[in-house]
Parts: structure tokens; sequence; C-alpha cells
């Protein structure tokens, strides 16, 4: 960076990471890779999956992926050229003077161990401490993370931790030997956006109070601005931009880094809303659905929906948002039949559909069709793109030979996929483009209603706006019915004519798209709407300054109380740990499931409400 | 997959599967035209020797009756090659259909078949194969029907755990909101994504089962004298193995390039079907 001091601490210059063809041929997937760091800074990679990021994360450790290598450049970290280190020299290094934080943490624990053997294992093989010092720093760090009960947890297995607290926990190892360079690879991309800005809070002070030198990996430029001193834009293996955080978030330079900050925050694109039909397209009636056995009221022994109504005009799409385990993906399971629910009914154009599979006809599944969120696993990996399509276009409309394969066409087109690609394998495509095709499955029935399952979650930023955008024109174009669930709201609200607001599998809110623009809303969705990173330096110790809730006493029986009650920050004893709440409705037209519908509903603890 | 991708597909075989490839069809072409082949009758004794060298008479010498090892081989590798593939085929094809069954089926089916299934994993194969030639005597379709019968349970719990795993995909759970029935789900979804591991279990089936009858012809109760499988030769000219004798030496050599073929034209088949 042009502003790093004339010795910066880590410098890299002319990398280049170059892998081989099958053919022989050698190819770059980086090169001409120039950054410097002064000690105590932190730099961000900014690119699309297929950018370059971890290439580069990972050749800071000297590391390059299996047929790959780094053919060119120096990399310096302190006073070390990493290219010129051997094998064990690297080894001496890593998790030791380099460490790196996965993104995954789940999948990076051993669950055999307990979590201290694990802290403590790279400071001990290291031989940089003896053991007691080792867990003393150990619980140190837990403590600085915000984990709770630092002395003890150390003894506890990585399955009695959520996602969030292992994510941590990953940092904390990272920090024991006091690195001088720490790897953070998209550390919070599978997090709840509520427990993400926890993450990244403790990931801030940390770093910050530590004068750590950082790299952040990342394709999200909201959660960027909010850790980084610097900035570097990458596209295709090259450098697009690169310049201070400030700068770059305020006045980026170049089309390619607009184009990345357009996408994060996708533009409004919902038609007008047409009349109202009296009876609606799809309407779910007071579901309640969940596993285990039902007992003679109709609970489940382990309910993931309660109650649960909404209803659907043609061409509209309502939003369903929730934290991972609210039960949105059980709703669409429930509507398509995969889940009978254990009460309720669903009502397509009004007459009530068979609860499971059997006794739907054949019309009834070509009507309701169900996007799956990962499309790496919800396309048969034996089929190709050709075979995928025609199956569903047999089955529901009897076509075949050269019908089915007019048709095949008409649909690749109408995804913008070459129709070229129709031999392909889909492992043979990339993440958008095999989204696209398991898109393009459910609209070869010709269906009414869509349920989309987080369909742009597991995408790029500027891939999901481009699904976003197909799904605004099939929208249009075709007039389906479309349940959008996700867990962005800021999606949600861009796309969506209607949101329904999930917690714990209760609606705790739902209602049209532009109240959700104003301020007065249930607790919940108050706390998801600020939890959102906003592109804006700063942003961060501004909506983190909320001090921590007291613990509620657990003695009664929760299931009969609020259940959003152990993380509101509204509620009044005596009231909310006393009963379970009305449903009501706000006078902005929203229905809320809460003891509140007045001012006191007006946020006033967090200051702002995220109406940007 | 059509005649044209499956040969398209040979072409990208990597080295060790056109060895493989090679070493299948010879086997092949010998069990279909071997016995034409045979320069002697294949019980006749014509060598006064045993255990005779190689000569130009006897290309691969003579066994421990003075039998001609060549003519020997080419005559047994049909019913090695033959009944070993068709008791393999049989015993996957039964071994995964029933496994789909329960892998689709009711939790009782399921619970009833896998039941079973343990009940026949516990026969001892050997004792069940004598009590049924001792029933029935020993002809050629019992041989198979016993070999295959003894390998349905180990491929079916194979097949089944894999089906199960397929079974909770999206692929499949997608293909149920579409409304398939269970037998499309089985067939179209399900099966060609288990062929690849499948194909390896049949490699392993088809070695197992090429032991049994020979342990079978040890005992006199497999493929009647004076006609032999390979194993049959290796176990009759067992005493030849101190002299080194060729008459041993070949047919273990054709029982290894048989099986080592088979699995290596197998390990090679799913990089070249994913490509």
């Amino acid at each position: 960076m042009a502003d790093a001091s004339a010795n910066p601490y880590v410098a890299v210059s002319g990398l280049r990471v170059s892998a081989r063809r099958p053919d022989g041929s050698d190819f770059d997937i980086v090169s001409d890779i120039d950054f410097s760091l002064a000690r105590g800074e932190v730099l961000a990679l900014i690119g699309e999956s297929g950018s370059g990021k971890t290439t580069i994360a990972l050749a800071m450790l000297g590391h390059a992926r299996n047929g790959a290598a780094i053919t060119g450049g120096s990399i310096r970290v302190g006073d070390v050229d990493l290219a010129s280190l051997g094998a064990a020299d690297l080894r001496a290094l890593r998790g030791n003077r380099i460490c790196y934080v996965a993104q995954s943490a789940a999948a990076a624990f051993n669950p055999a161990r307990t979590i201290m053997d694990q802290a403590i294992e790279a400071a001990l093989v290291h031989g940089l401490m003896s053991r007691a010092e080792a867990e003393a720093k150990a619980v140190g760090l837990f403590g600085e993370l915000g984990l709770p009960r630092p002395e003890s947890i150390g003894r506890k297995y990585p399955h009695q931790f959520s996602g969030g607290q292992l994510q941590r926990l990953m940092a904390a190892m990272a920090l024991m030997s006091d690195p001088d360079l720490i790897i953070l690879d998209e550390p919070t991309t599978a997090l709840d956006v509520t427990t993400q800005i926890g993450v990244l809070q403790a990931f801030r002070n940390v770093v910050r109070r530590r004068g750590t030198t950082a790299i952040y990996v990342s394709h999200d430029l909201a959660v960027v601005a909010q850790m980084a001193d610097h900035i570097l834009v990458l596209q295709q293996g090259h450098i697009v931009e690169a310049g201070r955080a400030a700068r770059m978030i305020e006045a980026p330079e170049q089309d390619y880094t607009r184009t990345l900050m357009a996408a994060a925050h996708p533009a409004p694109s919902v038609p007008e809303r047409g009349p109202a039909a009296d009876v609606p397209l799809l309407e779910v009636r007071g579901v309640t659905a969940g596993y285990g056995r039902i007992d003679a009221a109709g609970h489940p022994a382990i309910p993931v929906l309660r109650d649960v109504s909404l209803s659907l005009q043609r061409g509209q799409t309502l939003g369903v948002i929730g934290e991972s385990g609210s039960g949105k993906s059980t709703l669409a399971r429930a509507i398509s039949g995969l889940l009978p629910p254990a009460r309720g009914q669903v009502l397509l154009d009004g007459a009530p559909l068979p609860p499971g599979l059997k006794g739907r006809t054949r019309d009834d599944f070509r009507r309701v069709q169900i996007v799956f969120q990962n499309a790496d696993v919800a396309l048969n990996p034996a089929q190709s793109v050709r075979q995928i399509l025609k199956r569903p276009l047999a089955f529901y409309h009897g076509l075949r030979g050269a019908a089915a394969d007019a048709r095949i066409a008409e649909l690749l087109d109408l995804i913008r996929l070459p129709a070229t690609i129709g031999d392909r394998r889909c492992t043979e495509l990339s993440g958008g483009q095999k989204q696209r095709v398991n898109l393009a499955r459910a609209l070869a029935a010709n269906p009414d209603i869509i349920l989309c399952d987080e369909v742009t979650s597991a995408l790029d930023t500027v891939v999901g706006a481009a699904i976003l955008d197909l799904l605004a024109d099939l929208r249009r174009d075709l007039g389906i019915g479309m349940i959008f669930i996700s867990h962005d709201i800021s999606t949600v609200r861009a796309i969506c004519d209607d949101i329904l607001v999930l917690y714990h599998g209760h609606a705790v809110e739902q209602g049209p798209r532009d109240t959700f623009a104003e301020a007065l809303h249930h607790p919940y969705t108050r706390l998801l709407v600020s939890s959102v990173p906003e592109l804006r330096i700063g942003w961060l110790p501004d909506a983190g300054s909320a001090p921590p809730l007291p613990p509620v006493d657990e003695s009664g029986n929760a299931a009969d109380l609020c259940p959003f009650l152990a993380r509101c920050d509204t509620r009044v004893a005596g009231l909310c740990d006393a009963s379970f709440p009305p449903r009501h409705r706000l006078p902005t037209g929203n229905e809320i499931l809460c003891h509140f519908a007045d001012e006191k509903l007006l946020p006033f603890a967090r200051g702002n409400m995220g109406a940007a | 997959m059509s005649v044209g991708r499956f040969l398209r597909s040979l072409r990208g075989l990597s080295l060790s599967g056109r060895i493989g490839l090679g070493l299948v069809l010879f086997w092949g072409v010998v069990a279909l035209v071997g016995p034409m082949l045979a320069p002697h009758p294949v019980g006749a004794f014509v060598d006064r020797d045993v255990f005779g060298g190689y000569s130009s008479r006897f290309p691969l010498g003579s066994d421990y009756l003075g039998r001609d090892v060549l003519s020997r081989l080419l005559s047994g590798a049909r019913y090695t090659v033959g009944l070993g593939a068709s008791a393999a085929i049989a015993a996957c094809m039964v071994g995964t259909g029933l496994a789909l069954v329960a892998a689709l089926g009711s939790r009782w089916t399921d619970e009833l078949l896998s039941r079973f299934m343990d009940t026949l994993l516990s026969i001892p194969s050997k004792i069940l194969a004598l009590v049924l030639i001792a029933a029935f005597g020993s002809s050629l379709l019992l041989l198979m029907v016993i070999a295959a019968f003894t390998y349905v349970p180990g491929n079916y719990r194979i097949a089944r755990a894999l089906a199960v795993n397929l079974n909770q995909t999206d692929f499949v759970v997608a293909a149920r909101a579409r409304g398939e029935r269970a037998t499309h789900i089985a067939l179209f979804e399900i099966l060609p994504n288990m062929i690849h591991p499948l194909l390896a279990d049949f490699g392993l089936r088809f070695v197992f089962i090429v032991l049994l009858l020979s342990a079978l012809s040890f005992l006199g109760l497999g493929v009647q004298p004076p006609a032999a499988d390979l194993g049959s030769l290796v176990r009759e000219n067992i005493s030849g193995i101190v002299e080194g004798a060729p008459a041993i030496l070949m047919p273990a050599l054709a029982i290894a390039t048989l099986t080592v073929g088979v699995n290596l034209l197998i390990d090679a088949l799913p990089r070249a079907g994913r490509r």
C-alpha cells in the first residue's frame, strides 16, 4: 500500500501462484500481487469466489493447494522470506508465527478431543510454553473473546458449542502464540447476522487490543468495512483496486468495486402489487409441524413450527426470514408435503391439499415446486443438465423427443445459460450455474408457486444478485407466486411484497414490506435489522453498544412464555415472564406476537433503526 | 449410459484401466474359445512324466497325473470366468435390488429384510454348500446358485448403507417433492449414484467366488473331474509347489491376472465416467 511505512511488516511483491491444466500447460491462479502492511494493521482481501483470495491467504502460509505452486514473487513476514524456506522451516512457522482461522470452524475442530487440548496443541507442539502456562493463556483469550465461563469451557467438546462460539474458539487458538500474522478466511460467512455481529466485535476488540497484524478474507464489503485498515479488491487473480478502507468505501475508483458495493445492497425490484384475489393462491392456516411422536392434542414431540399462518397471492413474493433453526426450511417442507403438518392446513386456490405426499395428485405436485438451498447436492450428479430438465417435462407434461428438446432450449434461455450446457453434468458447472439449473428444473413444471429455500445463500453477492434479478423477471413475466426463504433481511426487503419473521418456529411478525422501513417492530425484527452490517466505517462500535441482558430465570415452563423472552431488550418482569403473548395488529398493519403494541416497541436502547 | 458414451469413457481410461480391460478381454476370449484351442483332450494322460517342465510339446508343462496343463487351463477358464461372473452378477443384482427395497420401503420391510440377511450371514458358506450339494448333487447351476446365495448378504449390506445415505440427499428429496414413485427414485436417482462403489464390491465378490469354487472343487464337490476350474487346478497340483512346477504356477498366475484385471478395470471406470 502506498501509505505503508518505508519498512513494512508484511511485504508481498509480484506474487504468482500457478496450476497445471490436464493438457500440461500452466496457468496463473493469481499474478502480480503486491501489497504491504505495517505492524498492527488489518488488510482485507475482497472478491468473488474464484478471484484468488483464499489462494493468496494460503500463500501467506507458504502453502499452495494440491496441484498448484507458488511460482514467483516474494512474501516477507517480519524478517522472514517465506519463498526461501524449506518444508521444515515453514512447518515451524505455521501455527506459531503465522496462524490461520478457517471458514467453517465446525469442520475444523476434532470432535473427539476437548477444546482445551486443541487450543493449546500448537503452542505445545512448537514448544512455546508449558502446559500450565498455555492453559492459563487460553483461559485469558477465551475471556477476551467474550466466551461464557472461560475457566471451565476448555473441558467441553466441540459439539457443545454454537457456530459463533466455535469461530471465537478458533480465533483464540490462533492467537495462542501471539503470531506475527493471523489470517482470517471468511470467518463469519456461515453465521447468522445476529451471531455475526458478536463475533465481529470479539475479533475487532482482540485484534485492536493486541495490535495483531491480520489479513481478513471476505466477500462482504460491509463486514470488511468494520475490520480493515486497507482493502484489496481482487478479480480473477488480479488486483483491481487497493487503498485505505475509508477511501475505498467512500470513493471507489473502479467500476468493479462499485459493482461489488451495489450487489451487497440489492436495489428494490418489486413490481406494483396487483389487486388481491378473493381466494389467495396459497394459504397456510395454523400449521404446526415438527418431528417425533404426535400427541393427542396434535403437538409433535419436537415442534419446529408452531401455529404459523400466511397467505400468498398470484404473482407475489412472500419473504420468510429468521436465523438458523427458526423453522424456515420446515415451513417449505410442510407446504410441499415432505413433512406432513401435525396440525393446520395448506390450501391451494382455496382447496385443502392432503397433508403429506400421499394423496396429492400429479397436478398438485406440479403446481408447488421447491428449490433447495444447496444446488451442489440438489442436482443428481449422475445426470446431465438435459436429463435433469427432461424428467419434469416428461413427468408433468408428457413432453418427449423434439418437443422436450425445444422446451429445454427455452428453459436454458430463460435462465440465461447457453444451450451447449445441456450435455454437461452438473458437477462441471459453477455454483451460480448450478443454482440456475436448480431453478430451471422447478420452472420446467410450469408451477404456480415456487418455494425458494435460501437460494442465494451459498452464492457470492454478485452471482446472488444476478439470481435475484432472474427471479424478479420470472415472477413478472410468468406471474408465479413465490415464497422466498432467507436469513438476509436486505435481500428479502429488496424483492418481497410481504415479509414473515420466524423465531423459534413462531411467526413473531408479518406484514407488507413497506412497513418494514418504519420504526415500530417486534423486538426480534429490530434486532435482525440492526445486526445487518452497514457499509459504513464505524458501524460496528455504534451497533454493538447495547449492554448484555441479564439472564432470565428459566424455572418456569418456557413453552408457555414468549419465545423471545431470553433475548428481548423490551421485556417487562411480571408480564413477559408470566404469560404467552397475544397477537396484535400494529398501526402500520403488521401483525406481531408480543405483549406490547405501542411506542414501547420503538427502539431506544439501540439508538438506531436500520432504515438504511 | 448410451453405447457411444460408454465407448467414449473407455477411450478416456487410464493406463491401468487399459491393462485391466486387456486382461479381462483376454480371459473373456479364452473362456469362449479356449476349449477349441486346446491341443489335447482335457482328461487325457499324455505325458509319462508328472510335473513336467516347459517344453515344446507341453508349453506349460504337465500336471500331477501327466496331463497337459495348457489344455486344462484353456478348458478350465470358462468355469471360473463363467461361474464366477454369473454368480457375482446374480449376487449383486439380488443384493442391490433388495437393498433398494429396504431403503425405500417401510421401516418394517427394512427390519425384516435386514434381519433375514443377518441370519444368512451367520450361516457358514461352505457348510451350507456341503448340505445343499449333498441334497441335490453337484451341478454347475447349483454351484452358481450357492455362490450367489452366499454373497447376497454382503452386497446387500453395502448397497443398503449406500442407498440409505443417498435417500437423504436433496436431489432425492427433490424427486420425492416432485411426486416421483419409489421405483423411479430407486432406479434413476439412487442407483446411478451407487454404481461405482457397487462395481468395486462386485470385483471383491468375484474374487471371493473364485476362491469358494476352488475350495469346493478341492473337496470334490465343485466342478467334477476330469473338468476343472482354475481354482481346482491350483489345488490338485499343490504338491508341485516344492519343485516350482508350472502346473501350479500357471493356474495361479491365471487367477491372479484375471482378478487383478477385473479390479484394475473397475477402479479405472469411475474416473472415466466422471469426465
